[in-house]
């Protein structure tokens, strides 16, 4: 990479995006794009066809979940959605990879984590909808609500790490926090204090950043000069970069980096190499800053077709077991659906609750002073 | 005379301002190729460079901070904050740092940094793209703050701005970016309202309704509806949210003798306050009513479903002109 004498970076950095990671970088792989299986020393995985199918089904139904969701906000059921379609692997790879105890940090975009934590995938649409800023109970599936602000969830669930530490909960029996966040978060000022806080407190904290190569408009090259990854060894901890796109390795690597900071090991950071197939967001147009290509050199490497071809290659699953998923997938946008257009829009004087623990008496005074002004014109409609 | 929308007329004077000055630059998240989530900056990049509209990494902080290292090296940096409530990672480098310098160095050290905020609801948008936070930057002494409410002034403000030698918070209502007005481009800026003048953009004997930033067009649809009752509303455009243009404020409000405060930004602790505290000071015995204040409950910015009844409209505006005359 070259940087011109204005501060234009005017060739290819690494991480690039034709869709060919830096040679440099190691990309820790065990199914390729093809569906065959590879091995890697560091990451043994034994997973049985029923695992297998398991993990496709996820997949298969997260994207079902995110297409339904696009199509709402289409149809104006929606205001805005943020697509993860092209990182189903990266989530429920890395969602699969938790055990119960664990927490979850997400961004807005992890819809494929919320469904591996067990979150009710209408209640996302709650956020997306303006019906309300968070839809379920962060400690029924040990998921955070999403962040929208790009990387202060980096600090939270460092935090939350440090009180693991402090309830004893390192070591034997441990537990972990996970924290999402993308290519563009690792700009923020907040994502490299939580790098410091994890490394010098030795957290039990895993860095999942699902590098998607854009931030909106803007390329990895406005980010990064080095393989994101690589980012770590300067904090202090281990680093590493898997392909985003593999179920199989995103679960691997996870499992281990959870296992490592639950022993007590600290914080890893993993960079999940992956790709934004979609918009940033249902507003956004990225005909604007991105070619096509770009998109077709990723299609190949489908996250979900990789996984479907496995088993076919592998003789674990006929036709009716791939349609049974396909129907299930069906079910369940049409529940999603169903549940989108039912959803009641929350009563006006709701906004006044959960301010405060106690609503203050200005707060009192507010409610009822706007509850006394609408129902001035259901008097006046009533004289009509 | 062209007839553009307010972001369009923000492109213009964006424009005009990297032409007539190469110290000027342009830099924020999205606002090279995209040219912006709502499109201000379209096209500019093409026409000026990546060194003078720079698409930035995703740091708020970063982008104030470096913007105020260009201004000591001499340039003129306009930033974009894409969101209201993305501004907040980048208040140390606004309050502590940016708004200070001029008297740190005794004078010596003007730092001439825009930072443009689209502010304010009504878009249908998740939490932190809807917040008005103007007060929390009126309050902090050394910056200027000001918010545009159509084209023709988003078209000469944003140029004014660029020009002052102070630091100024350029707040653009973003439910009004593709409102269409007509835009004097051929203009010289010379002849334009200075950037800290209020505007009275209805006139009227009976109440002062003062207000600033998306609710202008708001109050000025009221004032036309308060006609229908026989009650004349003189609706002012504060368009400079600190300093505030006080003489203009102060002898409406003598010849009124009521005065409603209109903003979307939460009543408690916001601008009305101060608005009213100023008014009762120097309109003490002319007043007819106390100073009335219409704006957001006490509560964070609501899920955009209940917007509509955060958000100050028509009625809520007449029902505190109503207020006013119950005195």
């Amino acid at each position: 990479m070259a940087v011109d004498a204005d501060g234009a970076v005017t060739a290819p950095g690494p991480g690039s995006l034709d869709g060919q990671p830096d040679p440099r970088a190691e990309l820790i792989q065990l199914l390729t794009p093809e569906g065959e299986r590879a091995d890697h020393p560091d990451y043994p995985l034994e997973l049985t066809t029923d695992e297998v199918k398991a993990l496709y089904r996820d997949l298969v139904i997260v994207r079902r979940i995110d297409t339904e969701a696009i199509a709402l906000q289409r149809q104006g059921e929606l205001g805005i959605w943020a697509s993860l379609l092209g990182q189903e692997a990266a989530q429920v790879g890395s969602g699969r990879a938790l055990t119960e105890r664990d927490m979850a940090f997400p961004t807005y975009r992890e819809h494929g984590v919320a469904w591996c934590r067990g979150v009710d995938p209408t209640k996302l649409l709650e956020l997306y909808r303006g019906v309300s800023h968070g839809g379920w109970d962060p400690a029924d599936h040990n998921f955070h609500l999403y962040t929208i602000v790009i990387g202060a969830q980096t600090l939270h669930a460092t935090g939350y790490a440090m009180g693991i530490q402090r309830d004893g909960l390192v070591g034997e029996n441990g537990e972990a926090a996970i924290v999402y966040f993308g290519d563009g978060a690792t700009s923020q000022g907040d994502v490299n204090e939580a790098f410091i806080w994890a490394s010098v407190f030795n957290a039990p904290v895993v860095f999942f950043c699902q590098n998607n190569q854009w931030a909106i408009s803007e390329p990895l090259e406005r980010q990064s000069r080095i393989p994101l990854y690589q980012r770590a060894s300067g904090f202090g901890f281990p680093g590493l970069r898997v392909d985003g796109n593999d179920v199989f390795a995103c679960l691997a690597v996870t499992r281990k980096a959870m296992q490592a900071a639950r022993d007590g090991q600290g914080p890893t950071l993993i960079e999940a190499y992956t790709y934004r197939m979609g918009a940033h967001t249902t507003t956004d147009d990225p005909t604007r800053y991105r070619l096509a290509t770009e998109l077709e050199a990723w299609k190949l490497k489908d996250p979900v077709q990789r996984v479907k071809a496995y088993l076919v290659r592998t003789g674990s699953a006929d036709a009716a077991f791939f349609e049974g998923i396909d129907e299930e997938a069906a079910q369940v946008g049409k529940r999603v659906r169903r549940a989108c257009l039912e959803m009641p829009d929350p009563a006006p004087l709701a906004m006044f609750e959960n301010v405060y623990g106690e609503p203050t008496a200005l707060l009192r005074e507010e409610r009822e002073q706007y509850a006394a002004y609408l129902d001035s014109f259901v008097d006046e409609e009533a004289v009509r | 005379m062209t007839t553009l929308t307010l972001s369009k007329a923000l492109n213009a004077g964006l424009r005009k301002a990297l032409e007539d000055d190469p110290k000027v630059l342009v830099m924020g998240e999205d606002v090279g190729k995209l040219g912006g989530v709502f499109r201000v900056t379209d096209g500019l990049q093409k026409d000026f460079g990546e060194s003078r509209v720079v698409d930035t990494p995703l740091a708020e902080s970063g982008i104030v901070g470096t913007a105020i290292g260009l201004a000591l090296r001499g340039y003129r940096p306009v930033c974009e904050i894409q969101f209201d409530g993305f501004v907040f990672p980048a208040f140390d480098q606004i309050v502590n740092q940016l708004a200070k310098m001029r008297l740190r160095s005794q004078g010596r050290v003007a730092v001439p940094v825009v930072v443009r905020i689209p502010f304010g609801g009504g878009i249908g948008a998740v939490e932190h793209h809807s917040e008005s936070p103007e007060a929390l930057f009126a309050h902090i002494a050394g910056l200027r703050v000001v918010a545009c409410s159509g084209p023709a002034d988003a078209y000469t403000m944003i140029q004014q701005s660029i020009r002052c030698d102070d630091p100024v918070i350029f707040f653009e209502p973003k439910r009004r970016y593709w409102d269409k007005a007509e835009v004097d481009t051929a203009g010289a800026l010379a002849g334009a309202l200075p950037l800290e003048a209020a505007s009275t953009v209805a006139e009227g004997a009976d109440v002062t309704v003062l207000t600033y930033g998306p609710l202008v067009r708001t109050c000025v649809e009221a004032a036309v509806a308060a006609r229908d009752d026989g009650r004349a509303l003189e609706v002012i455009d504060l368009r400079s949210l600190s300093p505030l243009d006080l003489p203009t404020i102060v002898a409406s409000v003598r010849r009124t003798g009521r005065c409603v405060v209109v903003h979307e930004a939460p009543v408690t602790g916001g601008l009305g306050a101060e608005i009213a505290a100023r008014i009762t000071e120097a309109c003490f015995y002319q007043l007819e009513a106390p100073v009335l204040r219409v704006g957001g409950f006490s509560v964070p910015y609501p899920p955009s479903r209940l917007e509509e009844h955060y958000l100050p409209d028509l009625d809520r505006v007449l029902d505190a002109v109503d207020r006013t005359f119950a005195y």
